[in-house]
């Protein structure tokens, strides 16, 4: 293997809803920088069916170039047809480095192809780095269910391949006038030969706020004593206007269904305020909120490892403090309100 | 009648795993060894499976001579047999090198009774890489169902599954030609009580154990430290936080402080 003929930092682009999925997004900001220490082109993959046109997207949030394979046989993501297609353009164009979101179709998809070509993968990463000179990949990953990190390197294999969870990169701020050159590929695939079919997509959109958008996440634990007590998180993400987050112990318990648990095994949220309510704050939990702005917790054990994880702190019982805060906040949210549409009018008058 | 295998790891509990401060490693000492918890809902599938439809359910584990422990688990919960590889040349293994070092067994196991399905957990809570599955399902050329929550049918004779795939906010309806692989999220079940019987059958249960040189067409370049092309070449303890600021007073004084500090984010309450 001549490492010389791999060249360019790639991201392969996700599509989810007709559009590139955000921590796509996310990996062309991490991607731009890599390449520009390497002094290489950043580039995305994208499969789909009729998803040319979001190439303009990638160009605008950093990428160089697009490889584009559009085929009606790419509707609904599967491996095997979407495992050939990258494999393919692996093949033609040797990419040194290549990232995946960490997600349920950005995993399965990269382990097929590691497999394939084959080459390491590292999993989960949420920091990456690159050597100028040599351009190995430095991919550290939270493994032993967040007690310990690594970093894994692949010395030895081109690509070097690595999924990266969502939440944790920074996108690029949009420059719009930004372009790049499109490479149209083709691979000959028939249907006749595909082993699995997708036959429906059910999307559960019962949440009220999809919880990993949310600008404020209050989250609740055992701590809260019962399904009954737990309704006060409820209480509390209403008045605020925000989502309801739960930590696995309460999905556990049947307080409320996994969508809303937080941490290693649920989602990884990053809201402007994440409240902390009856929760420990065992590591799994907190990988999953971490990175939000402003992390209030309330519990009432002054030795709660979840008071090493927040920004400020109340020693209490939940079920005191919450009702209050609740009244408070029904209070004094239509006085903020009022104020700042009256600061809305003056600006406008 | 099914063959089912489904692929077991024996992990430490992480949970309760303690860090030695001075040397920044795991204490494994301080963590007993269990089943991995999303493995023992892969093996409950399997036995539900074969309630349902009639075959064997077979489990598989590579790891060192105490995993025998993990198969006896298995046994309990409804397995018929458990295989073992165990070989100081698999040691150092990163997922390609465990995938290919399984595949070799599950061949072996295939020459016995054909194998119709494999089933592995979602991920292991040690690794945790979730990728050793999709791993196998490649190297056996089958197709791999990754995170399934529900078995709609498996139809043997016209040679097909069908299984609802759990996406990010939903999820899909997959039919798949047999063999494949899946891959099970811990909601696909819940771990039913092992009956008597299968505990006395567990106690007394031997497993098969194969190393290396039983394995057939194998590859040595391809196993443990030396097939791995991913290297650990640090580990640190993740930074400690520092701590938050605690509010003081009464209930009511501590709930004021709280509101200024929310309310600061003006733009959130507009
Ligand atoms: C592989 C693995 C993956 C995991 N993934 C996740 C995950 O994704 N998400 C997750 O959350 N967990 C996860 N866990 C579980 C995690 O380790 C903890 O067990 C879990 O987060 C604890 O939930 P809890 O804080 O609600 O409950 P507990 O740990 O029981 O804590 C309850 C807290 O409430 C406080 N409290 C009690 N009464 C009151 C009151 N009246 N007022 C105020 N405070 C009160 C107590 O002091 C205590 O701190 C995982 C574990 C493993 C091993
Ligand atoms: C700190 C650390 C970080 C690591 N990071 C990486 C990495 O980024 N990339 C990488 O390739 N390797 C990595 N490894 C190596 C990896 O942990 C091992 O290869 C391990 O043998 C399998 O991976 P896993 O535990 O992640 O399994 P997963 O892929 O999470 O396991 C999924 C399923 O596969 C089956 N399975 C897994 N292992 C076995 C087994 N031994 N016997 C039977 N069935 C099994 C089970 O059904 C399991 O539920 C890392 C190891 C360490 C110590």
């Amino acid at each position: 293997m001549n490492f010389d003929d791999y060249r360019g930092i790639w991201v392969y682009l996700e599509v989810k809803d007709g559009k590139i999925a955000p921590v796509s997004l996310e990996l062309l900001g991490a991607g731009r920088k890599l390449a520009d220490k390497r002094g290489t082109e950043l580039a995305g993959v994208l499969i789909g069916s009729n998803v040319k046109p979001l190439a303009s997207t990638a160009f605008v949030y950093g990428a160089d170039v697009v490889y584009v394979y559009d085929d009606p046989i790419f509707e609904h993501y599967r491996t095997e047809p979407y495992m050939r297609a990258l494999h393919d353009c692996c093949q033609k164009h040797k990419p040194e480095v290549l990232l995946y979101g960490a997600t349920p179709t950005g995993k399965d998809l990269a382990s097929a192809i590691a497999t394939d070509l084959p080459t390491g993968l590292t999993a989960d990463t949420t920091m990456l780095d690159i050597e100028e000179d040599t351009g190995l990949l430095l991919a550290s990953r939270p493994a032993f269910g967040g007690n310990i990190m690594a970093t894994i390197l692949c010395k030895k294999y081109r690509p070097q391949m690595a999924t990266v969870r969502p939440k944790v990169m920074k996108a690029l701020s949009p420059q719009p006038n930004r372009t790049g050159k499109i490479v149209e590929e083709h691979i000959s695939l028939r249907e006749e030969e595909m082993r699995t079919k997708v036959l429906e997509v059910v999307r559960e959109t019962t949440k009220k706020v999809r919880i990993d958008e949310a600008d404020i996440v209050v989250a609740g634990g055992k701590g809260m004593g019962s399904k009954e007590g737990f309704q006060l998180i409820h209480q509390l993400a209403d008045a605020l206007g925000g989502a309801v987050g739960a930590s696995r112990d309460v999905v556990e318990a049947g307080w409320i269904d996994h969508h809303h648990q937080v941490g290693q095994t649920g989602v990884t949220v990053t809201p402007k305020i994440y409240f902390a309510i009856g929760i420990s704050g065992a590591i799994q939990h907190v990988v999953g909120m971490q990175n939000s702005e402003l992390i209030i917790a309330i519990n009432k054990d002054p030795n709660a490892p979840i008071f090493q994880s927040c920004h400020y702190g109340i020693v209490g019982d939940a079920l005191e403090i919450v009702p209050l805060l609740i009244e408070r906040i029904k209070e004094e949210l239509p006085n903020i309100k009022t104020a700042s549409k009256l600061k809305e009018e003056i600006h406008h008058a | 009648m099914l063959h089912i295998v489904a692929c077991i790891k024996q992990v430490p509990d992480t949970k309760i795993i303690k860090m030695n401060p001075k040397t920044n490693t795991m204490d494994r000492a301080s963590a007993p060894a269990i089943l991995n918890p999303y493995d023992a809902h892969a093996v409950e599938e399997a036995v539900r499976l074969k309630k349902k439809y009639g075959g064997t359910v077979s489990v598989l584990t590579m790891g060192p001579p105490p995993a025998v422990k993990a198969i006896k688990k298995c046994i309990e919960l409804g397995a018929d047999e458990g295989y073992m590889i165990s070989d100081r040349a698999f040691a150092g293994a990163d997922t390609l090198a465990t995938s290919y070092a399984l595949t070799k067994a599950l061949e072996k196991i295939a020459k016995h009774q054909p194998i119709d399905l494999v089933i592995c957990g979602k991920m292991t809570i040690d690794g945790d890489t979730g990728q050793v599955g999709p791993g196998i399902a490649r190297r056996l050329n089958i197709p791999p169902l990754t995170g399934v929550k529900k078995v709609v049918e498996i139809n043997k004779e016209k040679g097909y599954a069908i299984v609802q795939r759990k996406l990010e906010d939903g999820y899909e309806v997959v039919k798949s030609t047999l063999p494949c692989l899946f891959t099970v999220e811990k909601e696909i079940n819940d771990i039913s009580f092992a009956p008597l019987p299968n505990m006395i059958k567990a106690a007394r249960y031997q497993p098969t154990i194969w190393t290396a040189d039983d394995l057939e067409n194998v590859d040595r370049k391809q196993l443990g430290l030396k097939g791995s092309p991913t290297i650990v070449s640090k580990v640190w303890a993740p930074p400690k936080p520092e701590g938050g600021q605690l509010l003081e007073g009464t209930a009511q004084e501590q709930v004021n402080k709280l509101l200024s500090i929310i309310f600061e984010k003006k733009e959130l309450f507009q």
